[in-house]
């Protein structure tokens, strides 16, 4: 058996696109609505759309604003439902994204590969599509996460540069041709991509805050800002030619349809833009930021006397460990750390005074207890008692077989109602639940069996069966007749 | 020396360990603990007493000063023990217990590391660190970013086994955890990284080991004398010993990797 990284590889891919399946394989069963009239995955992937679009480098949008960006294009599918209703469905969809509910709010998959040994193993792959973050003022907000954005435009996991270089040209080629629904698409694309481009940037700084060391500020940071930089204006220069174009075909368009699939066009690549020049002002203050921030962590007092490293020699070394050998470290540093506890006892004045205080009075306690206003239970037997005690005897056959049509007649002389039990027992029958009755200790059950003779009945259609009550006994605990092989036997027809 | 004497200063230690149980009392602010302070530091024979006492009553003295007062700390199997099994069975067991246990000792641990970045800042008698909710949590996430680099350098395939969570690296188990999620009255879900980590503030703030300073950043802590102490005298030492056995042995520089380079501290 070969199992190669590639195939892992491809496993995880899917593993990730099995949330948005699982909303549309779970929307039949939500009780509140009948949630069947929605696309789910659809509603999923504009989600994870709308978040990433909302994304910028501090923030991102809230659970508010992207489930009112959801209401039109939920609203689109159902225009007929309520507010409330697509409101609740961009909520289930969304709290599905995070996967509320579970401690992790992630997903998990179980994904099988070769050890080194050469045997089968099982393994799990932990992703997220959304996650939630909190803001310096203490909001919550959302982002997509790697997985999310893969699995939003295949395949995005690539070189940034290279692939966005591809879409613009793409992209200009499109609007020569005219092709506008395509040319939309690129740029769609080409936005998440100055996305991404931007997510990198965000991590580079975010870790030089925390320890210039750990990024390589010599060589691969300032190339990499130099390309960025580069590549912001040949992007400016592309973004700001294709603008004219499009506003050209826009005004120009006749067909409402391509006039609206242009102006759109100008709207994504004006966002283009923005978004290229807060990347190029966060370029800009970079190099500023890492002369600021190896000032700070510079210019700390010398080191005076050896002591332990709680980070690098406690912290990572237990983190890299196992769960189960973690445990012994961190309880041996947690019973350390934690200082004495104080048992709790009551000094003899609060004692006495906790004895001496008078009892509550009950009645500041509880208020009047409402009379609860009861509806009689409706009656949903469509039976009466009468009824069952009736076909009980009718039913009684323990010496003699009779046909259904008999059954049926003489029934029908005491009412309609009861007819139509005994039909319904007879029907019963015909499959006889003899491990039940067994289990429960009857004596008898009831079998009606069909020896082909057709039923004349005003009222019921089908086989005239024969009803007998057969003695139960545990040894034959399995029904004798095989209800397959013969037609329905008594169909109602009324 | 008289019974009578010999009763007296019996009390006076006693006393002066019942001051260190009160983690919030310092010497500057109470003349008679003070006092108590200085005799434990002059008198020896009165040390001893100190020392026997604590230790009939299942305690451990670690330093009496004039800034700290006097820091206790429980020997195994005291009344005085807090142990992680009671402070973890708080939260809901809905992940494996010994998962959650790890969490929070890995957090209690990231406290600590943030408080004093530099071995020296243990040392130092002077030094007060700060520490905030943000903070703890960049830390160990920057710990996590720093081991998953690690693992894809070494190109092994490392996701846990499916059969076998105990197995799963600790700070998976961290990376997963959300940092943060809504929840219906809009308080802080105890279950994410940062619910834990404010618990954890919240309870060494009670054992008077950080001082609230504001809510900046989550809430912001500085620490006190007494939990430098604690950490630099058994705390560090009690999981340096436990990593020791398993041949887990981390050498760092002499000002610390916190910030410092974190390349090669294994």
């Amino acid at each position: 058996m070969i199992v190669d990284g590639g195939l892992a590889r491809r496993l995880k891919a899917l593993a990730c696109t099995a949330p948005l399946h699982d909303l549309d394989a779970r929307k039949a069963k939500l009780d509140w609505a009948d949630a069947t009239a929605y696309q789910m995955a659809e509603i999923a992937l504009h989600t994870i759309d709308q978040v990433t679009v909302a994304m910028d480098f501090d923030t991102g949008a809230s659970h508010e604003v992207i489930v009112r960006r959801l209401l039109p294009f939920i609203a689109a599918q159902a225009p007929h439902r309520g507010k409330a209703e697509h409101e609740k469905v961009a909520r289930w969809v969304l709290d599905n994204l995070l996967n509320v509910g579970t401690v992790d709010r992630g997903f998990r998959s179980i994904y099988g590969t070769v050890g080194p040994d050469g045997a089968y193993e099982r393994r799990a792959f932990d992703f997220k599509l959304l996650v939630e973050l909190s803001a310096p003022n203490g909001e919550i907000y959302l982002r997509a996460t790697d997985e999310a954005i893969n699995v939003l435009v295949g395949a995005l996991d690539t070189d940034v540069e290279s692939a966005q270089i591809a879409a613009e040209v793409k992209l200009e080629n499109l609007i020569k041709r005219g092709r506008l629904a395509d040319a939309k698409l690129a740029a769609e694309q080409a936005r998440y991509r100055t996305v991404q481009y931007g997510e990198t940037l965000r991590t580079i700084l975010d870790a030089t805050r925390r320890d210039v060391r750990s990024v390589d500020w010599e060589h691969a940071v300032p190339e990499l800002l130099d390309s960025a930089l580069e590549h912001i204006e040949s992007r400016f220069q592309a973004e700001n030619a294709i603008l004219r174009n499009i506003t050209k075909a826009r005004d120009e368009a006749e067909d409402p349809g391509r006039k609206r699939s242009a102006a759109e066009l100008v709207e994504i690549v004006t966002d283009c833009i923005t978004r290229h020049t807060q990347l190029q002002a966060r370029l800009q203050a970079a190099g500023a930021y890492f002369r600021a921030e190896q000032d700070r962590q510079q210019f700390a007092g010398p080191p005076r006397k050896g002591g332990v490293d709680v980070f690098g020699q406690i912290l990572v070394p237990t983190m890299g460990l196992g769960v189960g050998d973690a445990k012994a470290t961190v309880e041996a540093y947690f019973r350390a750390a934690s200082g004495p506890s104080t048992p709790g006892v009551a000094t003899l004045p609060s004692l006495v005074s906790m004895l001496l205080r008078p009892a509550p009075e009950r009645s500041t306690l509880v208020g009047e207890l409402p009379e609860p206003e009861l509806a009689p239970a409706e009656d949903t037997d469509r039976f009466s008692q009468e009824h069952w005690r009736r076909a009980d005897e009718l039913l009684d056959l323990t010496e003699v077989p009779r046909r259904l049509s008999g059954l049926l007649e003489e029934a029908r002389e005491t009412d309609a109602e009861l007819a139509r039990l005994v039909a319904l027992r007879v029907l019963h029958a015909y499959s006889p639940e003899v491990g039940a009755a067994v289990r429960t200790g009857e004596a008898t059950a009831l079998i009606a069996v069909d020896d082909g003779t057709p039923l004349d009945d005003p009222e019921f259609g089908g086989i005239d069966l024969l009803v007998v009550a057969a003695m139960v006994s545990a040894e034959l605990a399995e029904p004798g007749a095989d209800p397959d092989d013969a037609p329905a036997p008594a169909e109602e027809v009324a | 020396m008289s019974p009578k004497d010999a009763a007296k200063n019996a009390e006076a230690a006693a006393r002066l360990i019942a001051y260190g149980l009160r983690p919030k009392q310092l010497p500057a602010r109470d003349a008679s603990y003070a006092e108590l302070v200085r005799r434990y530091g002059e008198d020896r024979e009165f040390t001893q007493l100190t020392h026997a006492v604590a230790a009939g009553l299942g305690l451990m003295v670690l330093d009496v000063s004039n800034q700290a007062g006097a820091v206790l700390a429980a020997t195994d199997e005291s009344a005085f023990e807090i142990k992680m099994d009671s402070y973890a069975r708080q939260s809901k067991i809905r992940e494996r217990r010994e998962t959650e246990k790890v969490m929070h000792g890995v957090i209690h641990l990231a406290v600590a590391a943030l408080a004093f970045p530099r071995p020296d800042d243990l040392g130092n008698d002077t030094y007060v660190g700060r520490v905030s909710v943000d903070q703890v949590d960049a830390v160990v996430r920057e710990a996590c970013r720093i081991l998953d680099e690690r693992a894809e350098q070494a190109e092994a395939n490392d996701d846990p086994p499916s059969d076998a969570p105990e197995l799963e690296q600790a700070w998976r188990a961290y990376a997963r955890r959300p940092e943060t999620a809504t929840t219906k009255d809009g308080r802080l879900a105890p279950d994410t990284t940062r619910g834990m980590i404010s618990r954890a503030l919240r309870f060494l703030a009670e054992q008077g080991f950080l001082v609230h300073v504001n809510a900046d950043g989550g809430g912001t802590y500085r620490t006190t004398p007494r939990y430098q102490v604690q950490v630099r005298e058994l705390a560090a030492d009690a999981a340096f010993t436990e990593l020791l056995e398993l041949d887990v042995v981390a050498i760092s520089g002499e000002d610390g990797s916190l910030r410092a380079g974190t390349t090669g501290t294994l």
